[in-house]
């Protein structure tokens, strides 16, 4: 094991990739000499040259039709939009052609793409660069959208989904990419599967459900609460489409109590599908409402401080759980 | 305000005659002027087909007809290799026919049936074929262009000499696709062929109302791309106009914008009753510029082909048309057990726990 950055993680994951095969390149907004808007690409283009790190205008959708057309040709396109803020300019080719080709075409087109994309909030950038859109992703038959939190999940998922025969929806967060974190060594090959989820704490009082940036700040808060007595159990669902239901429900039987934190928008999103099923699968097992953590219900504004207002914090966590666990006290008087 | 408009729409796109130099037949032999007659029978017979099938209940959802334009397809198609692609639109039933999809499947797919070549989940507007290289079958128009771009990509990154021909109509050209798609695909110098079939109105919306300058010419210039006007309506122009794109785009010299003026004889799709222009223009074009018509007058003066040939042609026609419509209507409805299959490559299907019970509690 060493310990990685987010980015390098990614980057070493491309690398490997397009050594293994021939058939990866990689394509987008200023990946070539630029090195990438935020460097995850730098050296490629020196290593692998322009046949295979391909410098594309500012034109999202051509960009993914691109991916989406040499991939139909045999190809294995990782294509970087530079922010997920960008990608509804490509959201026709993702939506009504990447998602959809090989179910309305009988199975026959196999569309092998990784659509790489930061979002997320916390650098100042604003109402049009801060932004989560995973949801409008994971709501399409067709696509898969993971959004790891870690730099060993971000290599690993990276070159699975490059592996994959599906398109690939890719999260970052643009507050992750500097995140260091233990990745195995180079020349140790691992993957991690595009359909799992990951239990990082395990606690018996209440569950957090979440992903991506949030993942950390549900820990902190996780080790918090464990100072009151409250042991939270965190499910990191890495993949929101496919979910791994399975490893949530079993966390809510467990502990009966659930918060599902997320720094996107609140009102039919991604936590409140996450919400929605747990109610579905496993409602008997609730001994209280289920609790959400989200971003605020704005268009994310620039001054700091409305922007930490914004965001969700770990308080906001500390305190929906809270709402739902009883304090240690009057549990223990209860019984 | 709305006959004015008419009105200028026929001054603008009145047709030119056709080009002469195609007076020697592209060097075709008489068998394969008269298979090319046959090509566009089949696509013209299919259509009529397809349209009394619509009338009748048996093609639901939009049915946009081909018949007019058959010149377009068959020219165009006709110069190119079978390992070539063809990435069209959702009026592209032609092109699938011409690609090598048995008419069979294609009229099976408008059906909704298990052996239309999509499976009967595509249906008029998305044909398919890995086979053929017959790469949609596009509703949202324009978005083929930029898939062609990247099929052009995907060639030229694989040093291959395909060609991918992209089908589109005026409207497709005011996208943003169409100016993206055109621009990476000359930058990259992509083996592109760029085939506007102009037929005068994106729906209702006529070409003099929705563009800035009277033809694609500007526009090809303004991305460095080669423009090429052709009548549509004349077979050997067409197939001459898309030889010279495709020998172009197999150099390795990029991409060519052919704008094709051709008129569709039918509304844009069964629901259109086509009040957006006059019912005289129309009498106009189908009694001076039937495609097959006119391509049977240049044969018959040249003393190539007889009437009985084209009757021949027309029969044989007829008989494919008509096994494709009984295939179609005797081929099952897909099951409900098809319906979560393909959605994605690795059979995970849709959502996983669809039918996962509700667990009790203990």
């Amino acid at each position: 094991m060493r310990v990685l950055t987010y980015r390098d993680a990614l980057r070493e994951a491309i690398r490997e990739e397009m050594l293994r095969d021939e058939r990866v390149y990689i394509l987008g907004e200023d990946i070539a000499g630029y090195g990438g808007t935020y460097s995850v690409t730098k050296g490629l283009f020196e290593e692998f040259g322009e046949k295979r790190v391909r410098d594309t205008p500012l034109a999202e959708e051509v960009i993914i039709g691109t991916a989406i057309g040499s991939a139909l040709t045999g190809l294995r396109p990782i294509a970087e939009l530079m922010t997920m803020n960008f990608s509804l300019l490509a959201s026709d080719q993702i939506i009504n052609s990447a998602a959809k080709f090989s179910y309305m075409f009988g199975g026959q087109p196999r569309i092998p793409m990784v659509i790489r994309m930061p979002g997320g909030g916390g650098a100042q950038r604003g109402a049009q660069h801060s932004q989560f859109f995973e949801t409008l992703y994971a709501h399409v038959p067709g696509l898969k959208v993971v959004m790891p939190a870690t730099p060993y999940d971000a290599k690993g998922m990276l070159k699975s989904a490059v592996r994959d025969d599906d398109p690939v929806i890719f999260v970052e967060h643009e507050l992750l990419y500097n995140v260091k974190g233990d990745v195995p060594d180079e020349g140790v090959e691992y993957t991690v599967p595009l359909n799992r989820g990951e239990r990082r704490r395990e606690g018996s009082d209440v569950t957090l459900v979440t992903f991506s940036r949030m993942v950390h700040i549900c820990m902190q808060a996780a080790e918090e609460l464990a100072k009151t007595g409250i042991e939270a159990e965190v499910i990191d669902l890495r993949s929101i489409r496919p979910i791994d239901l399975d490893l949530v429900l079993d966390s809510v039987r467990k502990t009966n109590r659930v918060v599902v934190a997320e720094e996107g928008w609140k009102y039919y999103g991604t936590g409140q599908g996450v919400v929605a099923l747990i109610y579905e699968y496993a409602f008997d097992y609730l001994d209280a409402p289920i609790g959400q953590v989200t971003g605020k219900d704005v268009p994310m504004p620039y001054s700091k401080p409305l922007e930490q207002a914004a965001l969700p914090t770990r308080d906001d966590v500390i305190a929906a759980v809270k709402a739902i666990v009883p304090a240690l006290g009057a549990a223990t008087a209860a019984r | 305000m709305a006959v004015r408009d008419v009105r200028q729409a026929r001054e603008v796109r009145q047709p030119a005659q056709a080009p002469s130099e195609t007076q020697d037949f592209g060097g075709l032999s008489r068998e394969q002027l008269l298979d090319l007659h046959y090509q566009m029978e089949v696509l013209r017979l299919f259509e009529e087909k397809a349209a009394e099938a619509y009338t009748l209940g048996k093609i639901g959802g939009f049915l946009h007809l081909y018949i007019g334009q058959e010149a377009s397809g068959v020219g165009a198609i006709s110069a190119l290799a079978p390992s070539d692609y063809v990435v069209s639109s959702y009026r592209e039933h032609g092109h699938a026919i011409l690609k090598g999809i048995a008419p069979r499947e294609v009229m099976a797919e408008l059906y909704g049936k298990a052996t239309g070549c999509s499976k009967g989940r595509g249906g008029s507007m998305h044909m398919y074929s890995a086979e053929h290289r017959l790469i949609g079958g596009q509703a949202i128009v324009g978005a083929q262009i930029v898939i062609s771009t990247g099929i052009g990509f995907g060639i030229s990154y694989q040093g291959l000499k395909d060609v991918a021909l992209t089908f589109f109509g005026d409207g497709a050209v005011d996208e943003g696709a169409f100016h993206e798609g055109l621009n990476l695909s000359s930058v990259w110098k992509l083996p592109v062929v760029f085939l506007c079939e102009n037929n005068m109105y994106s729906m209702g919306m006529s070409v003099s109302k929705a563009w800035s300058v009277p033809s694609l010419e500007p526009r090809a210039a303004a991305y460095g791309v080669p423009y090429i006007s052709v009548d549509g309506m004349d077979v050997l122009a067409m197939r001459a106009a898309v030889s010279q794109a495709a020998e172009r785009a197999r150099r390795g010299e990029g991409p060519t914008l052919i704008e094709a003026h051709t008129y569709r004889f039918r509304g844009h799709s069964m629901a259109d009753p086509a009040r957006y222009r006059t019912r005289d223009e129309e009498s106009q074009w189908k009694a001076n510029r039937d495609p097959i018509v006119l391509f049977e007058q240049r044969l018959r003066e040249a003393e190539l082909a007889r009437d009985e040939d084209f009757k021949a042609n027309e029969e044989k026609a007829a008989a494919v048309v008509e096994d494709a419509a009984r295939f179609a209507d005797e081929s099952p409805f897909p099951t409900e057990d098809d319906l979560y299959s393909d959605v994605l490559q690795d059979g995970s299907g849709a959502i996983a726990w669809r039918n996962k019970p509700s667990t009790p509690r203990e």
